[in-house]
């Protein structure tokens, strides 16, 4: 039969493929944007393999880089968990920034003014605070989602920048340190308020592993969880099956943000002593890409964390060996967004090419 | 007063281009979050011919072509291989953003006393002047004739784009291709080649938005990170506008306003810090979400394909 008619390409749905699958091909991926990154580093005129050697023995060159690289991983570890959550239930929750912002805000609060309680309290009350913070931030988009249908998306941005203005106020307004003359700044804590470390690295390490297993439980084998995914799917759906679509949509960004707000009471209590504008310091953003490279799973998610700590922490003796500044590192990871984003076309349709066979 | 109207023409310009471009590739049915990144593109390429060349007009055209560029790669993800909008946009923006800092970084290294710098021919053409007769009237004239060029560059892209869109076939096409892109395909519309056209176009009028941040916000020097969010307001501006061109005008206007308010308010009369003053847009645009989500008008409004990825046969 002559098949004129017929395109040269078809594109044509596959069937859904296994996680263990879909993560080879995220892995796929990675080799393939490890490989385009190459590219563009052999454009500027230098050499691909000294760059990425240089970047993964700047992550490990010494205990103390290692122990930088790590210090890199907790907030992004955390709030990529935060987002898991968030972006299963397609909730395009993109105020990570803002939540860790808020977290450290509400933390810092008792370790300014009640810096006077037991140690192991207080550190739990700023736990306890920092959850709230940013679990109220992350619940206000929540509510004018389901309440209105806002778009979250945009108004979780928005809350981002709020919530860094805030700072900006607390800094120069009433949580000004009046020791410190010149530029304003917030005094840095008692040692009373500041996280212990375990193995010469601050405590975070330990609540983000825990909170690894906790996502991973919580979504996979509880009610909640599995609401969650529900709603993701279709909101018709779960509405059909008896489910408070907006009590589900309110309480997983309640928690979304409170994870968050942990990193952000681990940042300011176990890496900066103190809160300053540079917080969040654009944790929030890379996250999202942590979070979409490991398709919301949250042991895959301990991986790319670790892939994107080395880079940026590699990358920052870019400057003194090749002249790049840290910034390649920003390129490298949105070169690395745009393969994996590319790559998943592959997982979900298939090429036919014209005159094939059918071969279903 | 005057002078305080002035400065928000002059602040709201940037957002006026970012919003009728990201108006253009929604009207196409894509939700694209990558204004901030397009514009960052923009920003960089437009000063870097404009450092290069001293051609306003030779850095306007780059500065829409890296931005349209950065669209393309939005458009191919998307577009072709149907990946997620919202998290393309995303990669976009962190692309966009890592790649005008990175080689705003070679630039800065490259310049003598590490400030690169538009050459000053290039500063005077740009700088505001009254245009002859219309400039001189009283208080109009200061307003709304005494502008930098790329002011008017602005606002005539946004007058064509409204035109491009309500007047136009090719405009209608578009529209409906953002509405229904299955019955538009059924129409014998090539509804791909629609779209990349459109978001390519709009991507590259963003550019044109980061390039007057660059050349003349920056004041003839590079800094890094210059865009700093004002594409994301563009984004929820164009909520504001209700998907429309000719608001936007109004738009870009009253948030230009807002973003200078704390240069013109009376601080003697009204004591707030100057970080709310920094804060109102960012709350102001909140703040419309939720309204105009509970207002939800159904003229204008979204088109009702956007952020769905069309694949012809799920129909």
């Amino acid at each position: 039969m002559k098949r004129s008619g017929e395109p040269l390409i078809r594109v044509a749905k596959k069937t859904e493929l296994s996680g263990g699958r879909l993560a080879l091909f995220s892995l796929l991926g990675l080799c393939i944007a490890i490989f385009v990154g190459g590219l563009f580093i052999l454009t500027l005129g230098k050499n691909p393999f000294a760059v990425y050697q240089s970047i993964f023995m700047g992550a490990f060159r010494s205990p103390l880089a290692f122990q930088g690289t790590i210090k890199i991983a907790i907030p992004l570890l955390i709030s990529s968990l935060a987002i898991t959550l968030a972006f299963k239930m397609k909730f395009w929750n993109i105020g990570a920034e803002g939540q860790i912002i808020m977290g450290g805000i509400f933390a810092s609060y008792f370790a300014l003014f009640h810096d006077g309680l037991p140690h192991f309290l207080l550190l739990l009350i700023m736990l306890i605070a920092g959850m709230i913070g940013g679990g109220l931030w992350g619940l206000i988009p929540a509510f004018f989602k389901s309440r209105f249908g806002t778009n979250e998306t945009l108004f979780t941005l928005m809350l981002n920048y709020i919530a860094l203005y805030l700072i900006k106020y607390l800094t120069e307004g009433p949580w000004r340190d009046p020791a410190s003359s010149g530029f304003p700044k917030i005094a840095t804590f008692t040692a009373n308020a500041q996280l212990d470390k375990i193995l010469g690295i601050h405590a975070g390490w330990v609540i983000a592993l825990i909170l690894v297993v906790f996502v991973f439980v919580y979504l996979k084998y509880t009610k909640q969880g599995y609401e969650i995914t529900v709603v993701g799917e279709s909101e018709n759906t779960a509405r059909y099956a008896g489910m408070n679509v907006s009590k589900i949509v309110m309480r997983t960004m309640f928690l979304s943000g409170a994870i968050c707000g942990i990193a952000g009471m681990t940042q300011a209590s176990g890496a900066a002593y103190t809160l300053s504008e540079g917080i969040a310091g654009g944790v929030g953003f890379t996250a999202i890409i942590v979070a979409w490279l490991s398709r919301l799973n949250p042991f895959l998610a301990v991986i790319f964390t670790l892939f994107l700590s080395v880079l940026q922490k590699g990358s920052s003796v870019m400057q003194s060996a090749f002249g790049l500044s840290t910034y390649v590192s920003d390129v490298l990871e949105g070169i690395i967004l745009f393969v994996i984003l590319g790559v998943d076309f592959f997982t979900q349709y298939k090429l036919i090419f014209r005159g094939a066979q059918k071969h279903d | 007063m005057i002078n305080f109207l002035f400065a928000a023409i002059k602040a709201g310009t940037p957002l006026l281009f970012g919003t009728t471009g990201e108006i253009i590739t929604e009207k196409t049915g894509n939700l694209n979050l990558g204004v901030e990144g397009m514009m960052f593109l923009g920003a960089f390429a437009g000063f870097f011919i404009g450092h290069h060349t001293g051609s306003v007009v030779l850095a306007l055209l780059a500065s829409f072509i890296l931005g349209a560029l950065g669209a393309l790669i939005y458009a191919f993800l998307t577009v072709t291989l149907k990946a997620n909008q919202t998290v393309s946009g995303l990669a976009l923006t962190i692309f966009g953003a890592g790649f005008a800092n990175f080689f705003g970084q070679i630039m800065i290294a490259a310049a003598e006393d590490g400030v690169p710098k538009l050459p000053e021919t290039f500063m005077n053409r740009l700088a505001e002047k009254p245009i002859p007769v219309l400039g001189s009237i009283p208080y109009i004239g200061k307003l709304f004739f005494s502008h930098n060029i790329l002011v008017y560059v602005g606002i005539i892209v946004a007058l064509i784009c409204w035109f491009y869109m309500k007047k136009t076939r090719a405009g209608l096409t578009m529209r409906s291709v953002g509405e229904n892109p299955g019955a538009a395909d059924a129409a014998g519309i090539n509804v791909t080649l629609v779209k990349y056209m459109n978001i390519l176009l709009g991507g590259g009028i963003c550019g044109m938005g980061g390039a007057y941040i660059s050349l003349v916000n920056g004041g003839g020097v590079w800094n890094n990170n210059c865009v700093n969010g004002q594409g994301w307001i563009a984004v929820a501006l164009v909520i504001f506008a209700n998907w429309s061109p000719a608001k936007a005008l109004l738009g870009s206007l009253v948030f230009g306003a807002f973003s200078v308010l704390q240069f013109y308010a009376p601080k003697d009369i009204i004591a707030i810090p100057n970080a709310f003053y920094v804060m109102l847009p960012y709350l102001i645009t909140a703040i419309v979400l939720v309204f105009s989500s509970i207002k939800k008008s159904k003229e204008h409004s979204q088109p009702a394909g956007c952020s769905i990825n069309y694949f012809r046969e799920e129909r």
